[in-house]
C-alpha cells in the first residue's frame, strides 16, 4: 500500500512527539544568527546598556523555554526547588545542551572551563564582605564572545535569568569581563544575584 | 627568517581593507598600500580578459626576482594576496586559512560593516597565531 512505512505526518505541529531532535546545530549557522539578532537591535537603540538590555531580553524568553524542554527530557519532569540544585542544573544540563562541548573541528574551540563558586570564599585570606545571595559562573571563552568584540554575555546571562525565573528563583543576572594576568582575552562571568525571598525559603528549608 | 613580507586583503571593489606587513622588507606606508592594492585590483582584472584560456579567474601567482605575489580570490570577488620571498611554499594553502579566519571572525562579527576595513581584535589574535605557525612548520621543514 502506498504510504505505509513512510513517517506519520501530523497536521498540527504541537502534536508532535517531543524527540530528542538535532543535538548539534551549526556553529556557524548559529554565528550569523546571532550576529543578525546585534545588529538588528543596534539600530534599534542608542546606547550599549540599551542593547545589552534587549539582548538579555531575547535571553529571557530562550531560558525559560529551555527550562521547560529540559525538565521535560533530562530529568523527568523533576522540578528543582533547592537552590544548590537549580545552579548545577544550569551549570551542568543547560550549558551541555545549549553549548556543549565541541572538539577541534574548524577553526573554532569552545573552551569549557566552567568553575562556579560562591561569591565570599571561605579562606582566611579573603576578608571582603560575605555576598549569601551571589553566586558566579565562570566561563574562559563564551560562545557568544567568540565572534564579537563587544560583551554579548548579556545575552547568556538573559537565558540563566529566564531559567531561574521560570523555575522560581527570581535573580538579578549579569555578565562582566573578568580581566586575568597570563591570558589575553578577559574571561567572562555572569555574576547571579538571589533575590531576598530566594534566600529566605533556602534558610526555612534548611 | 621572515618568508612573508605582507598580507592584503581588498573588497570586490579594488579598496584596501587590511594590511600588514611582517618584517622591514614589506613595510610600506599607508598611501602606498591604498595604491598598490588598487593597483593590484585593475591588474587582476586586466588579466582576465587578456587570458588566451577561456574562463580564466585570475593571477594567481606573480615572480619575480626579489618577491613572490600568491593571490586568492574568494568566489565573492574578495582579494587575499600576500607578497613573500621567492620560492616560498604552501602559500595557497595559508591564502585558504587566512579566507577561513576572514569568515569566522570578520563576517560574524556583528559590528563588521561589508567592504570597510577589518578592525577586529579576534581577527588579528587568530591571524598571528596562524602566521607563526606557518612560519614554525616552515623552518621545521
Amino acid at each position: 500500500m502506498i504510504g505505509v512505512g513512510k513517517a506519520k505526518q501530523y497536521a498540527n505541529v504541537l502534536d508532535k512527539p517531543l524527540s530528542r531532535g538535532r543535538q548539534e546545530v551549526s556553529l556557524s549557522a548559529f554565528a550569523f544568527l546571532f550576529s543578525e539578532l546585534v545588529q538588528y537591535n543596534q539600530t534599534q537603540v542608542d546606547n550599549i546598556a540599551e542593547l545589552e538590555r534587549r539582548l538579555e531580553d531575547a535571553g529571557y524568553a530562550v531560558g525559560a523555554r529551555v527550562l521547560e524542554l529540559l525538565c521535560h527530557r533530562e530529568k523527568g519532569n523533576r522540578r528543582e526547588t533547592r537552590l544548590l540544585g537549580i545552579l548545577s542544573f544550569i551549570h551542568s544540563t543547560v550549558w551541555k545542551v545549549l553549548f556543549g562541548k565541541v572538539v577541534y573541528l574548524i577553526t573554532f574551540c569552545i573552551w569549557k572551563d566552567n568553575l562556579y563558586q560562591k561569591r565570599y570564599v571561605a579562606d582566611s585570606l579573603e576578608k571582603g564582605t560575605e555576598h549569601e545571595d551571589e553566586y558566579m559562573i565562570s566561563e574562559k571563552e563564551l560562545l557568544v564572545n567568540h565572534m564579537g568584540a563587544f560583551n554579548c554575555g548579556a545575552f547568556v546571562a538573559g537565558i540563566v535569568r529566564g531559567v531561574l525565573d521560570s523555575a522560581g528563583f527570581p535573580a538579578v543576572v549579569t555578565a562582566h569581563f573578568v580581566p586575568i594576568e597570563g591570558q589575553q582575552r578577559p574571561r567572562t562571568t555572569i555574576l547571579i544575584k538571589f533575590a531576598e525571598e530566594v534566600l529566605r525559603r533556602e534558610a526555612r528549608l534548611g | 627568517m621572515a618568508a612573508i613580507y605582507s598580507l592584503f586583503i581588498i573588497n570586490k571593489s579594488g579598496g584596501l581593507i587590511f594590511y600588514k606587513d611582517y618584517g622591514s622588507a614589506g613595510r610600506m606606508d599607508t598611501n602606498d598600500s591604498l595604491r598598490l592594492a588598487s593597483l593590484w585590483h585593475s591588474m587582476h582584472a586586466i588579466s582576465q580578459q587578456l587570458s588566451p584560456i577561456v574562463g580564466c579567474t585570475g593571477i594567481e601567482l606573480l615572480q619575480a626576482d626579489t618577491f613572490d605575489l600568491h593571490c586568492f580570490q574568494s568566489l565573492t570577488g574578495t582579494k587575499f594576496f600576500v607578497v613573500c620571498e621567492p620560492g616560498t611554499q604552501h602559500m595557497e594553502v595559508l591564502l585558504k586559512v587566512i579566507y577561513e579566519l576572514y569568515t569566522d571572525y570578520v563576517l560574524k562579527n556583528p559590528f563588521y560593516e561589508m567592504e570597510m576595513p577589518i578592525r577586529c581584535e579576534l581577527f588579528d589574535l587568530n591571524l598571528s597565531q596562524a602566521i607563526q605557525k606557518d612560519r614554525v612548520s616552515l623552518l621545521g621543514r
